[in-house]
């Protein structure tokens, strides 16, 4: 049984072809398209990896990192953060907040996955890196 | 008995003493120690040249032949000093204040600074004068030959007396006349040696008049026997003409050119006239009190001669009192010479002021002069001025030929200066005074004056146009001084008096009441006649220590107190008064005044000196100097200002541009990161998708084509965007081209609602619309109004969320305007969200998962404007309406 991983992401473009992809590597995938109904989302999916965008309708990706950094529960769930914008202090700023690894749009598919392997491999080593 | 050498020396050694007098006063005055020369007593005895040989010989004379109408000439002067010592007062303070240097000046400035009114004056004081000092030059020659007839060896030539007498006098008048231009005009050298004549002549006649008495009379008690039985008081009384020369010699102690110069133009301190007010009719009483007695004998002495006007003279001559003779002669001289100094200088003062000067400016204005060159010129116009006055003197005098017609010239000069007193009087006490007024009235006066008077008098004595004078010019009776207005005068003076003096005030008034003064007449005669509100009293040199101090701090205010003080320090170093304060001497006061108007300006600078030392009010020509200044001042202040003021504009500017900068650059992260978002996004999906199907696992054919899709319509997303960026990117730098012309609403409204995809099949919005309503004609761009119309219909399409969504389009003509509204029925745009759906790539939260990034109501809006209208929403209580405004430029069609 493959890692459950839960893909926070609007565009359903991007959403349907990492989900393609990480299916075919052995995850098991859930996705979710709105901001607002995320966290609830991650605490009734339970995944071992959240992929979460920045770029959300109704609530920002930065501000649900910090809720799940702030939730014990949720405190040393890995996250990746995604984002379109490319800007440094987008990175800075989601690395502060606690994000484990953090990948500017767009990527390749390889890179992804080998970032994912990472997280999932040594979540310890990835999160004293992010300077939690 | 003193020959007539002797007697030359005596004269020669006398002047000799005088120069040394007031050489002596001079230099005191300029070390400012000279405080008896600033005495009431100095003041009234240099008033004492009221009384001229003239009076001194002629008084005797006059009581001789006609009894006591000589008492008239002191009588009149003793009147004015006693009851109008008021308008004495007034007139001394006008002086000070308006630094008045002499009568002629003291009209002219009354009356707006006028130099014709001036000259006229002048003309008048010369004219009047003249034989006036011919008279006195008389008297001195006849006074020399009454001595040498009476025994005196050697032969008079009483021509080359009156010469040499000319010469001297000028020459005492020239050195301690014009030895400086004062401000003040004071010559306390001249003064002093005035009033050490007024002594002489007093000293003179009170010795001769106790001579008379005691020794000649048995006292006081046969001296008045002899008086009674003498025909001296028996003589006519004539009341007319006792009023008339009272009042004349009252004038005449007002306006003679010689008694303003010692009244007001000398004096140096205002209390001096209240001595004066009693002590000066106190010297008139004093040197009339021996006349009648002196004349009584000298009728009853047979060696005294024939002529009374000598008896003074003849009297100690006949009864072998040589001595006594001697000094009556001296009194005689002094009376003579002073009233010659101070007359030329007096004229001279105006002849040079108001004649010679201002036609020196006017011929040489080209060579723009210095005020350096000025004073030059001043002192030797005032310097030929005096010798052309004596000049004039002793060729009236040789005219006339020592006729006896030229003792009538005292009461003639009197009138004929006179007449100024209605223009005097009137500037003073009646601010209604014009200067036309003045100008008709003295010169009326004057004319008649001169032709009932003056030019008889000429004729007699020089033998001039006799035929004319008797039967007026062409035989026109009523013309003749003899009998003006078909008159038979019994008395010429009195008659020729009421002529002149009443058409002079008749027509001052009526030219003052129909004539409208100028500005700085009106000025000049509110500061002339309230005086008082604008000036302080001089209080001569007691106040210089007051003065000093007061000098001090006004420097210290302006210069500030060290170098104030330096200034000050160097002054008193200068004039030996180490550690005390400096005297305020002319030489200090020049240099004070050059310091401060290095600080303040000249006009400024000499008026706030003149203000402390001279008591002076600020003249109106000072006033508008000051203000001259001011003015440059000012501009150069408030181009300062301007300069400050654009300053602060231009950094205003730089502080809003930059701001304007500052969020320009903000606003360009923001939308270089938005673009960037909205590029990497299809991106994204692009490149995973490709980089799945490049890989070799193999992959259904459905899925194939489905990624293959996603690509496809993800790169025309990508295309989409660029081509609304570029679009905007022209529309917003205002490059775009219109293609304009004739257009129907109506179509392009088919237009954009076909292009929109509204009518296909899958369509999911219905379409309300008036076409009646729409049937207008319009000038514009109609490609690009469609591109407007359709992206409003295709967010109606996308965002619309009613059950049965609908877009009604409507359209009104409102003035010049037309409005076209799209309104939907779905539940709007929340009102925090309606200021933001007009920038780029605001996409509102209910609009996610829609295509288009958010350019398509900024690309509109950019379109609007430039086709002359413009794009609004418009909140309405349902569904959401915008509203596109049109200009109206053709007429609706049919």
């Amino acid at each position: 049984m493959g890692k459950r991983i839960l893909l926070i992401e609007d565009e359903a473009n991007i959403l349907e072809a990492i989900g393609f992809l990480l299916s075919r590597e052995g995850w098991e995938v859930q996705g979710h398209g709105k901001g607002e109904s995320a966290l609830a989302e991650i605490a009734r999916v339970s995944p071992d990896i959240v992929v979460l965008d920045v770029m959300l309708p109704g609530r920002s990706g930065l501000e649900i990192l910090r809720d799940l950094r702030a939730d014990p529960a949720t405190r040393d769930l890995p996250v990746l953060m995604l984002t379109a914008k490319g800007q440094a202090k987008d990175r800075e700023q989601a690395m502060a907040l606690g994000a484990n690894a953090f990948l500017t749009k767009p990527f390749s598919n390889a890179e992804l996955v080998s970032t994912l392997g990472t997280l999932t491999d040594a979540p310890a080593a990835a999160r004293s890196g992010g300077g939690a | 008995m003193l020959s007539f050498n002797g007697l030359v020396a005596v004269c020669v050694l006398y002047v000799a003493g005088l120069f040394a007098v007031a050489f002596l006063a001079e230099k005191r005055a300029a070390e400012g120690k000279a405080r008896w020369l600033n005495s009431p007593i100095t003041y009234t005895l240099s008033l004492s040249i009221y009384t001229t040989a003239w009076t001194f010989y002629g008084a005797v004379g006059s009581a001789a032949r006609s009894g006591l109408e000589f008492l008239t000439i002191y009588l009149g002067p003793t009147l004015v000093f006693i009851g109008w010592f008021w308008l004495l007062r007034k007139m001394v303070r006008i002086g000070r204040a308006q630094r008045i240097t002499s009568i002629a000046d003291m009209i002219s400035s009354r009356y707006g600074k006028s130099g014709a009114l001036a000259a006229m004056v002048t003309l008048l004081a010369v004219v009047g004068t003249t034989p006036y000092i011919a008279l006195q030059l008389q008297s001195v020659t006849l006074s020399f030959s009454a001595f040498s007839s009476n025994g005196g060896a050697g032969t008079p030539d009483a021509e080359a007396t009156a010469i040499w007498v000319a010469a001297g006098l000028a020459l005492f008048t020239i050195v301690f006349g014009t030895r400086s231009l004062d401000v003040n005009e004071r010559h306390p050298g001249l003064v002093s040696a005035i009033a050490l004549e007024a002594i002489v002549k007093l000293f003179a006649i009170l010795a001769l008049g106790v001579f008379v008495v005691w020794g000649v009379a048995d006292g006081p008690g046969d001296m008045l026997a002899r008086i009674e039985a003498s025909p001296v008081i028996d003589t006519s009384w004539n009341g007319a003409r006792w009023v008339g020369i009272t009042a004349l010699a009252g004038a005449a102690i007002l306006c003679l050119p010689r008694m303003f110069q010692v009244l007001v133009v000398e004096n140096s301190d205002e209390r001096h006239l209240a001595t004066a007010g009693w002590a000066f009719p106190l010297y008139l009483m004093l040197i009339s009190l021996f006349v009648v007695p002196i004349a009584v004998i000298g009728l009853d002495l047979p060696s005294a001669g024939d002529n009374p006007d000598l008896f003074v003279l003849t009297v100690p001559l006949g009864l072998g009192r040589d001595g006594l003779a001697l000094l009556v002669f001296l009194g005689g001289f002094s009376a003579a010479t002073s009233m010659v100094i101070v007359a030329a200088l007096a004229l001279s003062t105006m002849v040079s002021n108001h004649v010679i000067v201002p036609l020196w400016l006017r011929f040489s204005r080209a060579e723009g002069p210095t005020s350096g060159d000025m004073r030059r010129v001043a002192l030797t116009a005032r310097r030929l001025s005096i010798a052309g006055v004596l000049f004039l003197g002793l060729w009236y005098y040789r005219l006339s030929g020592g006729a006896e017609a030229l003792a009538d010239i005292g009461l003639i000069a009197f009138l004929g200066v006179a007449q100024v007193l209605p223009a005097l009087l009137g500037g003073i006490l009646w601010r209604g005074a014009t200067r036309v007024g003045a100008a008709l009235g003295i010169g009326a006066g004057f004319l008649i004056w001169a032709w009932l008077l003056l030019i008889p008098n000429m004729a007699e004595t020089g033998g001039l146009i006799p035929a004319m004078l008797e039967e007026g010019p062409f035989s026109i009776g009523w013309l003749s001084p003899a009998t003006p207005l078909g008159l038979q005068a019994t008395d010429r003076l009195l008659t020729a008096m009421i002529l002149s003096l009443g058409t002079n005030t008749l027509l001052f008034i009526l030219g003052s009441l129909f004539s409208f003064p100028s500005p700085l007449e009106r000025l000049q005669g509110a500061q002339f006649v309230n005086v008082y509100d604008h000036s302080r009293a001089l209080l001569g040199w007691r106040g210089a220590a007051g003065t000093a101090d007061d000098l001090l701090i006004m420097a210290q205010r302006i210069l500030g107190s060290g170098r104030a003080g330096r200034l000050f320090q160097s002054a008193a170093a200068a004039q030996g008064r180490e550690g005390a304060l400096p005297e305020p001497t002319a030489d200090f006061l020049e240099t004070l005044e050059r310091e401060l108007a290095g600080s303040v300006g000249a006009a400024t600078a000499h008026a706030m000196v003149g203000q402390i030392t001279g008591g002076a009010s600020v003249s109106v020509r000072d006033l508008l100097a000051v203000a001259d200044e001011t003015a440059q001042i000012m501009e150069y202040s408030s181009q300062l200002e301007a300069k400050s003021a654009e300053l602060a504009r231009t950094a205003e500017r730089l502080r809003e541009v930059n701001q304007k900068l500052t969020e320009l650059s903000v606003q360009k992260d923001a939308f270089l990161s938005q673009i960037s978002h909205e590029l990497r996004t299809p991106m994204t999906s692009i490149r995973s998708f490709s980089e799945i199907l490049m890989q070799s696992d193999p992959l259904d054919d459905a899925a194939r084509a489905r990624f293959s899709r996603i690509i496809h319509d993800e790169s025309l997303r990508l295309t989409r965007l660029l081509d609304d960026l570029l679009d905007l990117s022209v529309l917003e730098n205002g490059r775009v081209s219109l293609n304009e012309g004739e257009a129907s609403l109506s179509d392009v409204l088919d237009r954009a609602i076909y292009a929109a995809g509204a009518l296909e099949e899958g369509g999911r919005i219905a379409i309300r619309r008036d076409r009646a309503r729409e049937a207008v004609t319009l000038w514009t761009d109609a490609d690009r109004l469609a591109q407007v119309f359709i992206n409003l219909i295709s967010n109606a399409q996308k965002y619309c969320d009613a059950e049965a969504p609908e877009l009604s389009i409507t359209v009104q003509g409102r003035g010049p305007e037309i409005e076209i509204d799209f309104a939907d029925n779905g539940s709007g745009i929340p009102p925090r969200q309606q200021t933001l759906i007009f920038e780029k790539f605001a996409r509102l939260d209910t609009a996610k998962g829609a295509p288009g990034a958010g350019l398509g109501l900024a690309i509109s809006r950019e379109i609007m404007a430039r086709l002359g209208g413009d794009l609004a929403y418009m909140p309405s209580q349902v569904g959401t309406r915008f509203r596109v405004r049109l200009p109206a430029r053709a007429q609706e069609a049919a």
